[in-house]
């Protein structure tokens, strides 16, 4: 009966020729219409561009420079010059305290941190190494692991023995002390380090993003060699092997257009996984380096200020609250978009 | 089954040997660091950077290295900190070992209870606007970062309403052993328990959840309606217990890696002195002898918890057996 009524409400339309529509088409259709997941997408991009806003932000509204330490500075709070790092205040009356939050986007919206600079600006800028963290080591994990994914699960055999056993003993490391493990021997040394040609400053974001997408890559090639033992004995692919396709063409343009769909599932995750990772590694001391900071690092410098400044440990965890969140429910919208009858199985 | 138990434990004991090896390459051959600097903290003496390279034979083979470095972990168990006044490491983390057990078993008391309520009362309330409530709740709690929580929480907890009767009970942050004070181990351990918990919660109560819903629709639950058996009994006896197949093998495997030092953040904020709390200072002092032993220790838990629920599993479930 069902059938019939879907029928009746489609309407008459006999002339009209069926549309052939590519999966991708439907996808992002299905996607579109998904007004929940429109909106976590929203979200995600305007924190993306506020981040992106950051150095205009510190130049044109706040007029601070928020890296260097401003013990001496001055702001103004309703029409009065006041000192930003302020003589007793807090509970205990002892020492200086960072001047509060004034709710006043261009003087120290969120107040100061303990050694006086911009919270307000610091946030956006700690926003671009987390993103750029996060989105950077998502992408390298989700590469890497595909990579690995397809020559695994295309020369089977002992190839594959070997590469899902390498997986398997990353994947019995405990997350976060694999991470501590690599970052506190790299850490000791402060001049940076030289791979070959390479030379990377301990400072640098790419050791916390390289860090993390190593320490997931098992989580990601897990499905994706899944879905491609699913695909690899398909009869497209027989088909092409008999037209001659060597290995390189099997693998490019047979099997990998099948398992992207996967990959692009697990992508959203991912990141919010990864950004995660970065703030928790960073709160540890163990993720992103000074100079340059991240919602983590905040985090931890205000955890000092807890009780009499919280605001410097509160806002950048909503900030991270609100990516992740966007981020999990976006890749709730696209799991259900790219696969309609996923059960709900990929948890980040 | 037996062939499988020892299949499934010689493939342990083969993890376990690459475990020890990578941890090696870690921390005495990363490429363009010299290891007895590394290992001896900060600003060494030359005395002392002498010692670690008898002690480690680092002018030796590599073989005659990886042995002396397994040695001095598990059979002399002489790891020494050269960061915190010589004191031998594999002791003292046995010795935090139960404030971490506490603050896990508690936790995933805790933790269990809530996401099978929230799994089934979603499940059960699908179609009313508690659903996508219950889910949404359950995202967040999954989306928050766990240490941020635990800063939230010791904020309200500590300070901003510590003084009223809603939480004048809480003690201040630390950890006190259950033998020595019960009562105050309790009521200093509540706090952490539910930071620790809220992550789970979500995570295993969306899992239950479409685990509920896909069950439903089994041949054997409409069976088991047709033979006229209470809803409730459905639900208990034949939804649910197929349910929690999932379930169960993520909670080893969740369990397992905070006990190895998952829960190290949690410990952190709230001050608790348990294995995670030991690698986190460990690090602020570049002590690497104890992360060297906590990673190793940390590693091996896990696997063998892993093997347990592996071989628990092909128990429960036949069909597993031959892979």
């Amino acid at each position: 009966m069902a059938t019939l009524l879907e029928q009746a409400e489609v309407g008459p339309e006999p002339t009209s020729a069926v549309v052939g529509r590519n999966p991708w088409a439907l996808a992002g259709r299905r996607l579109r219409r998904n007004r929940i997941a429109l909106a976590a997408l929203a979200l995600f991009l305007l924190i993306v561009v506020l981040s992106l806003a950051a150095p205009l932000y510190a130049k044109y509204v706040a007029h601070v420079n928020p890296f260097p330490p401003n013990l001496n500075g001055h702001t103004v709070v309703n029409g009065k010059v006041v000192a930003v790092m302020q003589q007793g205040g807090g509970t205990l009356h002892l020492g200086e305290t960072p001047i509060g939050p004034t709710w006043d986007l261009g003087h120290y919206f969120l107040g100061a941190d303990s050694v006086g600079r911009d919270v307000g600006a610091l946030l956006l800028y700690g926003g671009r190494s987390s993103l750029l963290v996060g989105i950077g080591s998502a992408v390298l994990c989700c590469l890497a692991a595909t990579v690995v994914a397809l020559i695994a699960g295309f020369f089977g055999g002992v190839v594959d023995a070997v590469l899902s056993r390498i997986m398997d003993v990353i994947w019995a490391f405990p997350v976060y002390l694999l991470a501590i493990s690599i970052s506190t021997e790299l850490l000791t040394h402060s001049n940076g380090f030289q791979f070959g040609p390479l030379h990377v400053s301990a400072s640098s974001l790419w050791l916390p993003a390289v860090i993390i997408a190593f320490i997931f890559v098992p989580y990601v090639y897990r499905p994706v060699r899944g879905q491609v033992l699913a695909v690899v004995n398909k009869e497209f692919v027989e088909a092409s092997v008999a037209q001659g396709a060597g290995n390189m063409r099997l693998i490019f343009s047979e099997i990998l257009p099948n398992v992207v769909s996967t990959v692009i599932v697990l992508l959203p995750l991912m990141v919010a996984t990864t950004i995660l990772t970065e703030s928790a590694l960073s709160f540890l001391s163990v993720g992103v380096q000074p100079p340059n900071v991240s919602w983590g690092t905040i985090i931890q410098d205000g955890t000092s200020l807890l009780y009499t400044r919280p605001w410097v440990s509160i806002a950048p965890g909503i900030m991270i609250l609100l990516t992740v969140l966007s981020l999990n429910v976006l890749g709730d919208g696209v799991r259900d978009a790219l696969d309609p009858r996923a059960k709900l199985r990929i948890e980040g | 089954m037996l062939t499988f138990i020892i299949r499934r434990l010689l493939w342990t004991v083969l993890v376990l040997f690459v475990i020890t090896v990578v941890v090696f390459i870690i921390f005495f051959k990363t490429p363009g660091v010299d290891p007895a600097r590394a290992i001896a903290g900060r600003n060494p003496s030359a005395q002392v950077l002498q010692e670690i390279r008898e002690q480690f034979g680092l002018n030796k083979p590599l073989p005659v290295q990886y042995l002396l470095m397994m040695k001095s972990i598990f059979i002399s168990r002489d790891l020494v900190s050269y960061s915190n006044q010589g004191v031998k490491v594999v002791p003292e983390i046995a010795a935090a070992t139960p404030a971490t057990l506490s603050l896990v078993f508690g936790a995933a008391l805790i933790w269990v209870v809530m996401a099978i309520a929230v799994g089934v009362a979603a499940a059960l309330l699908r179609g009313t606007v508690f659903d996508p409530l219950l889910m949404v709740l359950a995202l967040i709690g999954v989306s928050a970062p766990v240490f941020w929580v635990g800063e939230v929480a010791n904020l309200i907890t500590q300070g901003t309403w510590h003084d009223t009767f809603l939480f004048s009970w809480v003690p201040p942050l630390g950890y006190t052993p259950l033998t020595q004070n019960p009562g105050l181990w309790f009521r200093g351990l509540v706090i952490p328990w539910i930071t620790l918990s809220i992550l789970y919660i979500g995570l295993y109560g969306r899992v239950l959840r479409a685990n509920i819903l896909e069950t439903q629709n089994e041949d054997f639950v409409r069976t088991a309606r047709a033979k006229g058996i209470s809803e409730r009994q459905v639900l208990l006896r034949h939804t649910l217990r197929t349910s929690m197949i999932t379930f169960v093998s993520l909670f080893g495997l969740d369990f397992g890696a905070l006990v190895a030092g998952g829960a190290l953040l949690i410990e952190v904020v709230f001050g608790i002195h348990g294995v995670g709390y030991l690698t986190y200072q460990a690090l602020a002092n570049l002590d690497l002898p104890t992360i060297m032993a906590t990673v190793v220790y940390g590693a091996f838990f896990i696997v063998l918890v892993n093997a347990i629920v592996d071989i628990g599993y092909a128990w429960l479930d036949p069909r597993i057996r031959p892979t």
